[in-house]
């Protein structure tokens, strides 16, 4: 995993394998060249429903782990729930299944300017991207903990890749199925007081992303937190994935998640306001 | 001790075909009639990473406003059997920000622009006409009259023949003649031909169309409807045939008016369709979504696709299917 400023490739993909992990699927596919640009938080997006589809639109997956080297010059992997008609297909497909894929896509997490100590939540399938960041991390001396939370047990993912790399590794689910019952952000405090976090970085549904935000805040900590907005292109061309930002300057903007994020500083994001044009937002209604 | 080695001769691209495709919108002439949608491409940039969009005939932007806008809240989108609904709101910079960033960059860039302009009154029109006229790099405007996203259906001036004609007298009147002004027309309408002739009297250079057709979908789990701002336009293949029949409409009304065609666009083949009910060029919209690779993609097929068929110039497929049978 390189440099991220390269510019996305659109290519021919191949579906190498695909496999059940719980309520959700496991893809592997060959896509020569994004791998080697592809760096922890970006995503994919993927046409799915083969040659004569009525699916217009693109469907994005964040990049669970890629592998550059092997017999099948450069594969990317992703996790998903088959929810819409789109990844049903997709989890209907066999090897050899032609699939064009654009990536990679979208801004990275960023690793501490030093040595640090890193927390990493994931809810749901969110946590997949969380292992190639949390091997980054480690590569560079950082410690790094897990909290992973998801409705029910089969709903978790990664909690043995993250008991293999986590110095701690925290579970919570809704049903109390496994680990805690409950949801991440009631383990999370005591957490980040046992690791001495830094940093958050976080992916996840969008609520589990605002209380996540809530808590690094109290404790004074930036939260760097991949958001799942939908997204019709991927690529910064149809302005349906935004969500109010402040920038900078102090100013709210409606900004695009696909190429201004997936990845945000949590307390940049104004959460309470997703879904709506805050008044005060650049350019709202008057 | 010898031995042969057969070679093996380096994969080579396929030939183009020779045809003439440059294509004449009034005043200008384009290399080629593969164009950008407005609303579907921003401008520009963002597809330059996956193809040179100085290869197209040009870059159509996203309607431009006087003012920054924030355009509607989220779900803004929804697909549909083989379309979209959007409700974006024109959400862009305005103005002056596109002038000094989007504009500069296309013109810098070396790619022909197509400026799309929108405005709520007649003279927020003139008034965009009048920055555009002193910025350099401006191919062509389209006059951007039927966005379905408005909140006041009243303010869809191409639902209106004098409307539609006011917008367009005004953009024309403050418009270097050397500069074509396209009128972009709504097929929500009950004659197109009657709003595409009081464009046309009002001084338009030629006419593109459609415009996205006003749509709405509901979520059947919350039981109410999908996008934040209820209905939406309609694009994508599913809308082709709509396209085709006003283009063609139109043609036969006003065939000497160049058509810029679009609404569904995704081959080569479904642009030779709209060429032959007359348009002199074609966008590529919703397509892009799906292929950021596709105007270039689209071209290729078209010049195919008419030397398969004995074109040697585009300009002879243009309203073909209007003549007699063969």
């Amino acid at each position: 995993m390189s440099e991220a400023t390269a510019r996305p490739l659109q290519v021919r993909g191949e579906v190498l394998s695909t496999h059940r992990v719980g309520a959700y699927h496991h893809l592997v596919l060959v896509a020569p060249g994004v791998a080697d640009q592809a760096r922890p938080g970006q995503f994919v997006a993927l046409a799915l429903g083969g040659p004569d589809t009525n699916l217009v639109l693109r469907r994005a997956f964040s990049i669970y782990r890629v592998s550059t080297r092997g017999v099948y010059g450069g594969t990317v992997e992703i996790i998903y729930a088959a929810r819409g008609a789109g990844t049903q297909w997709l989890a209907r497909q066999v090897q050899h299944t032609r699939v064009d894929v654009v990536g990679p896509l979208g801004r990275p997490f960023a690793p501490p300017r030093d040595v640090a100590s890193a927390t990493l939540v994931g809810g749901g399938y969110g946590s997949a991207p969380l292992f190639a960041l949390a091997e980054m991390l480690q590569a560079r001396g950082c410690r790094v903990d897990f909290v992973l939370g998801a409705a029910s047990s089969d709903r978790l993912f990664g909690a043995l890749d993250a008991k293999r790399m986590g110095s701690i590794v925290a579970v919570t689910t809704d049903d109390g199925s496994a680990g805690t019952r409950g949801r991440v952000t009631d383990v999370l405090p005591a957490v980040i007081e046992r690791a001495g976090t830094d940093v958050v970085y976080a992916c996840g549904p969008m609520a589990m992303l605002r209380a996540v935000s809530v808590v690094a805040d109290s404790y004074g900590i930036p939260a760097q937190c991949a958001v799942e907005e939908s997204m019709a292109c991927g690529i910064g061309v149809c302005m349906t994935c935004v969500l109010p930002v402040r920038g900078d300057d102090g100013i709210t903007r409606m900004v695009r998640s696909c190429v201004e994020g997936p990845v945000f500083l949590g307390d940049r994001v104004r959460w309470d306001d997703v879904g709506t044009v805050p008044a005060d937002a650049l350019g709202a209604p008057r | 001790m010898t031995f042969s080695v057969r070679t093996v001769p380096a994969p080579t691209a396929p030939a183009e075909p020779a045809c003439d495709v440059t294509t004449r919108l009034g005043p200008v002439t384009l290399p080629n009639p593969v164009l950008t949608a407005s609303g579907c491409a921003a401008a520009g940039r963002e597809l330059d990473q996956f193809f040179d969009v100085t290869q197209l005939g040009a870059v159509v932007t996203k309607s431009i406003q006087l003012a920054a806008r924030s355009g509607r809240p989220t779900p803004r989108m929804a697909e549909t059997p083989s379309g979209m609904l959007n409700s974006i709101g024109l959400q862009g910079p305005g103005i002056d920000d596109f002038l000094a960033k989007d504009l500069s960059w296309l013109r810098e860039r070396g790619a022909r622009t197509v400026v799309s302009i929108a405005g709520s009154s007649v003279e927020d029109y003139a008034t965009l006409a009048r920055r555009l006229r002193r910025a350099d790099g401006v191919t062509a405007i389209e006059v951007n009259i039927s966005c379905p996203n408005v909140a006041d259906r009243g303010l869809v001036f191409a639902c209106d023949p004098v409307a539609a004609g006011d917008v367009v007298a005004a953009v024309r009147h403050e418009t270097d003649a050397a500069v074509p002004v396209f009128a972009k027309l709504s097929p929500d309408v009950t004659d197109i031909v009657a709003v595409a002739r009081a464009c046309v009297e009002a001084g338009a250079d030629g006419l593109s169309m459609i415009n996205t057709l006003l749509g709405m979908a509901l979520d059947l789990d919350t039981m109410r409807p999908v996008l934040a701002g209820v209905t939406g336009g309609l694009s994508g293949p599913a809308i082709r045939p709509v396209a085709v029949r006003c283009i063609w409409q139109v043609h036969a009304a006003l065939p000497d008016v160049p058509i810029i065609g679009m609404g569904g666009v995704r081959s080569g083949l479904d642009a030779l369709e709209m060429v032959l009910a007359g348009a002199s060029a074609v966008s590529v919209g919703t397509a892009v979504f799906n292929d950021p690779g596709a105007p270039p993609r689209v071209l290729h097929e078209l010049v195919v696709a008419l030397a398969e068929r004995g074109f040697d110039r585009l300009s002879d497929a243009v309203g073909f299917a209007h003549r007699g049978p063969a």
